[in-house]
């Protein structure tokens, strides 16, 4: 298990060097940059030298790339261009939004999926089945961006039911512990803007989660449907054990260990998916942080920083998965 | 549509009480909300006012900034000498009761109001104002001093430079401040009135270190003074940014030498996606929001809401590659804006309000002349004039921005396909080239010149004909490829030098004259009036044709 853990952080540091340079690299490649992003139309020649020398984009650009590595190494990511803040606040303050989004649709998508896809599977063929099959196919075929939208113009604009954006009531006041609103409020007792903070959740959260749902209740359908052909299910009925002890002993427990590896993988496109959803949602997390530091600013130091958390959090959800399928099925820690 | 809102809030308390109660033993029940928080208001006075705005300020140190989303909160905050009347263009005492210049025009003697107080309590008088020019004047730090932007464009640089404008700041007494440049610059008195010019508390500026700007790797910090201490004399005091929930917070300020705010707060919230920005509208999350899609101008109008047109202080215009030998030729840009049928274009593709430019200024912009040449639109002349120069079967490369709005070309793409056929039309051949704004467009268009064609506009800064046609023509640019037209560039430079306001006046005039019948660098398209859409109960907020609304005339009624 020591080895496992051992060569995954290995490959962790290789992988982000080997991606730090890619994307140092591939910024500076790309047309346009801070210095025209921060000067708009109405700076002087002499402006654009001055902001030039002052950024260090006059310098070359192996010399930009030491500065950027022994930076990095120090742990220092720089301040974003756009708002001079230290790279590490601004992404402290946007990675507790996302992943409260992202945990709130994991649970969403994990909560329902199993359940229904087991069902599906036990009443195989039949309506509900059949059901659960189409409402699956649309959710994996409609674009985020545009069932955000769908979600929002029905329930916010016709109905007036949920918020349109937002993680907060605009003037409602929070106090800000560890950036989890939800959380938040519990701990400093403001439950209304606790209330108010998951309220805001919900729609975002389900628009995220409607892929990963999709996927995991087809997932899991299939796979008890395998387990459930399988001779050793056969068997145990015909020892005479109960039902409820197979289906949790033997099906449930065999059809979970694909299902863990799609929900590891599906994390990854969470973080993807968080992209579209705050934007639909005005949600002011990592998502928007990505959007905004590429078309906005260039801000070069928060994309750079962004990149390799992105890199960090995934590598770390698929070595979290591997390890739980050794809790799943023993047969993985002898091997 | 209030009835079910107040249902809806209601089963909103419950599902979140209970779903929290899931969460945590002991909470359930507890949750009752008043999820209005301040957001609206009961009487005419007193209150919340949120608006809506379309992206992230920079910093609250006016100096260190040359966005609108950075002076929408900053002109709350902070007043300049000199103002605009509301709702005009035109010029008004602010911080100064009047001024005056010398027939030299380098000398500028500022009467300032009396009884003004910063929001630290310190006063506001000459001295202070002489601070404030001596700061910028002595910035050091090429950190700080790229961040400058609108200063190095008006005053041409810092201590020790030799293009610098400005020379010293004398306060003979308390409410006279004298602001000697060392050469006369057309710009001025016009210039006094930019936000970056806002006047600051010297107190609180050298407390909070205002000048630190200290620059790390590839970027800059600011001082405690422009992120969480900005003081001014401003309407409106600082209450905070969170950056997490992307509002702004500005109070009401009892003390304001002038109209004081009839509501209590206002709230900047920050919406960067248009759509969003009008779902909240209609939500009654926020009351008010800016530029809003020219195709929702309409239903938000018919919906009850307010849609507020600024007076247009802007222009969009066909820029014109003289790099390429065949657009050398006057008659070939004369064909090109005959080509264009721009009546057409501002009915079917222009916000409510547009109209067709004939000149690179707004009317209400000194210098507008109304008897320029006109190009109605005329294929045959245009056929006529390609086959007089030569230029049949001519093929250009125009080129227009993606991923962009802005408010005198709210879609680049509609526009270009509209001027493109126009253009096809009449002979020449187009290759459209679409550019992202920040990823291309801006360094092919002004620094390589790789365009024949290219669509590109401005929203004026002040009211001076040299923020107009000064910034477009005034020198050789690569934009346009005219770096031989030194006549136009000298009659620019002259009238632009001229102190006499009449015959600086005449001499403008003159110029958009020769603009429109002898050099043509370009073909003027529209002026665009922006608009701010709000909410019913918002009374009193009167839009601004330079976007310079200022949130102390706003009330909200019931």
């Amino acid at each position: 298990m020591v080895r496992v853990i051992l060569r995954r952080l290995i490959q962790l540091v290789v992988t982000l060097i080997a991606l730090m340079t890619l994307v140092f690299f591939w910024l500076r490649r790309l047309p346009g940059g801070p210095v025209d992003a921060l000067l708009g139309e109405r700076a002087t020649p002499q402006t654009r030298e001055l902001l030039t020398r002052a950024l260090g984009y006059d310098q070359p650009i192996w010399v930009q790339y030491g500065r950027f590595l022994k930076n990095v190494v120090t742990g220092d990511f720089g301040n974003s261009i756009r708002t001079g803040e230290p790279v590490m606040d601004v992404i402290s303050r946007s990675f507790p939004a996302t992943i409260e989004l992202a945990i709130a649709a994991i649970i969403i998508a994990i909560g329902l999926g199993i359940p229904l896809g087991y069902l599906a599977a036990r009443h195989r063929g039949r309506l509900l089945d059949n059901a659960t099959i189409i409402v699956t196919l649309i959710g994996i075929s409609i674009p985020i961006f545009f069932l955000g939208y769908l979600l929002k113009d029905w329930l916010t604009q016709d109905i007036h039911f949920f918020p349109p954006s937002g993680r907060i009531t605009t003037g409602l006041n929070n106090t800000d512990v560890t950036g989890f609103f939800v959380l938040d409020g519990l701990l400093t007792r403001e439950l209304d803007a606790s209330a108010d903070a998951l309220w805001h959740l919900v729609l975002p959260a389900f628009t995220l989660a409607t892929i990963p749902l999709a996927i995991i209740i087809r997932i899991t359908r299939a796979s008890v449907l395998d387990v459930l052909d399988e001779d050793y299910i056969r068997t145990a009925d015909a020892k005479g054990l109960r039902n409820a002890t197979i289906r949790k002993r033997h099906v449930l427990r065999n059809a979970l260990l694909p299902v863990v590896t799609t929900i590891g993988l599906q994390t990854g496109a969470l973080l993807a998916g968080a992209v579209l959803t705050e934007k639909v949602y005005n949600w002011g997390g990592l998502g928007t942080l990505i959007t905004d530091s590429i078309s906005g600013s260039r801000d070069y130091p928060v994309l750079q920083a962004l990149i390799l958390l992105a890199a960090v959090v995934y590598i770390v959800v698929n070595l979290l998965v591997d390890l739980s399928y050794a809790i799943i099925d023993p047969r993985v820690r002898v091997q | 549509m209030r009835a079910s809102g107040m249902q809806a809030r209601r089963l909103r308390t419950v599902i979140a009480a209970g779903a929290i109660a899931a969460l945590t033993i002991g909470a359930a029940g507890c949750a009752e909300s008043d999820r209005d928080g301040g957001g609206k208001g009961k009487a005419a006075t007193g209150g919340t006012f949120i608006f809506a705005g379309a992206g992230d300020p920079k910093n609250f140190d006016p100096i260190f900034n040359d966005d609108g989303e950075s002076f929408r909160p900053i002109r709350q905050m902070y007043d300049t000498l000199i103002t605009h009347k509301t709702g005009t263009a035109e010029l008004e005492g602010g911080l100064a009761e009047s001024w005056s210049n010398d027939p030299t025009g380098k000398i500028w003697t500022f009467k300032l109001r009396q009884g003004v107080k910063f929001h630290d309590g310190t006063a506001l008088d000459a001295a202070a104002v002489c601070a404030n020019f001596d700061r910028w004047y002595n910035m050091k730090g090429e950190a700080a001093q790229s961040q400058m932007i609108y200063y190095t464009d008006i005053f041409g640089g810092f201590a020790g430079s030799p293009d610098a404008v400005y020379d010293n700041c004398k306060a003979p007494d308390a409410s006279t401040a004298v602001v000697t440049m060392k050469k006369y610059k057309g710009a001025f008195p016009g210039a006094f009135t930019l936000t970056a010019f806002s006047i600051a508390s010297p107190t609180a500026m050298k407390k909070y270190g205002a000048d630190t700007v200290t620059q790390n790797g590839d970027s800059f910090s600011y001082s405690a003074f422009a992120n969480e201490h900005p003081t001014g004399t401003g309407a409106f005091t600082f209450g905070g940014w969170n950056k997490a929930t992307g509002e702004i917070t500005l109070n009401k300020n009892p003390d304001y030498w002038g109209d004081k705010a009839k509501v209590d707060k206002t709230i900047i919230k920050i919406i960067k996606d248009e759509n969003t920005r009008k779902q909240e509208l209609r939500a009654g999350t926020v009351q008010a929001i800016d530029f809003p899609a020219p195709a929702d101008r309409k239903a938000l109008a018919g919906e009850g809401y307010k849609v507020l047109d600024r007076p247009a202080f802007n222009i969009l215009y066909l820029g014109i590659n003289q790099k390429n030998p065949k657009l050398k030729d006057l008659r070939v840009r004369q064909a090109i804006a005959y080509a264009l049928n721009r009546a057409q274009l501002v009915q079917t593709k222009g916000p409510g309000g547009s109209a067709v430019a004939d000149e690179f200024l707004p009317n209400s912009v000194l210098g507008y002349a109304p008897d320029v040449q006109k190009y109605e639109y005329n294929v045959d002349r245009a056929k006529q004039l390609l086959a007089e120069a030569g230029a049949t079967g001519l093929t250009l490369n125009f080129y227009y921005p993606t991923e962009v709005s802005r408010p005198y070309m709210p879609n680049p793409q509609e526009i270009f396909t509209v001027l493109a056929n126009d253009l096809q039309a009449a002979g020449i051949k187009v290759n459209g080239v679409p550019r992202p704004w920040n990823g291309g467009f801006k360094d092919d268009v002004q620094q390589f010149g790789k365009q024949d064609l290219h669509i590109l506009g401005w929203t004026g800064d002040y009211n001076d004909p040299g923020n107009f046609v000064g910034t477009f023509f005034g020198r050789a640019k690569t934009e346009f490829g005219d770096a031989s037209m030194t006549e136009m560039f000298t009659a620019i430079g002259k009238a632009d030098a001229t102190v006499d306001p009449a015959a600086k006046k005449a001499a403008f005039e003159q110029v958009n004259r020769d603009l429109a019948a002898k050099w043509l660098p370009a073909v003027p398209i529209w002026h665009a009036p922006p608009a701010l859409v709000t909410t019913k109960n918002v009374e009193g907020l009167v839009p601004s044709p330079l976007t310079a609304e200022k949130f102390n005339t706003v009330s909200l009624t019931k």
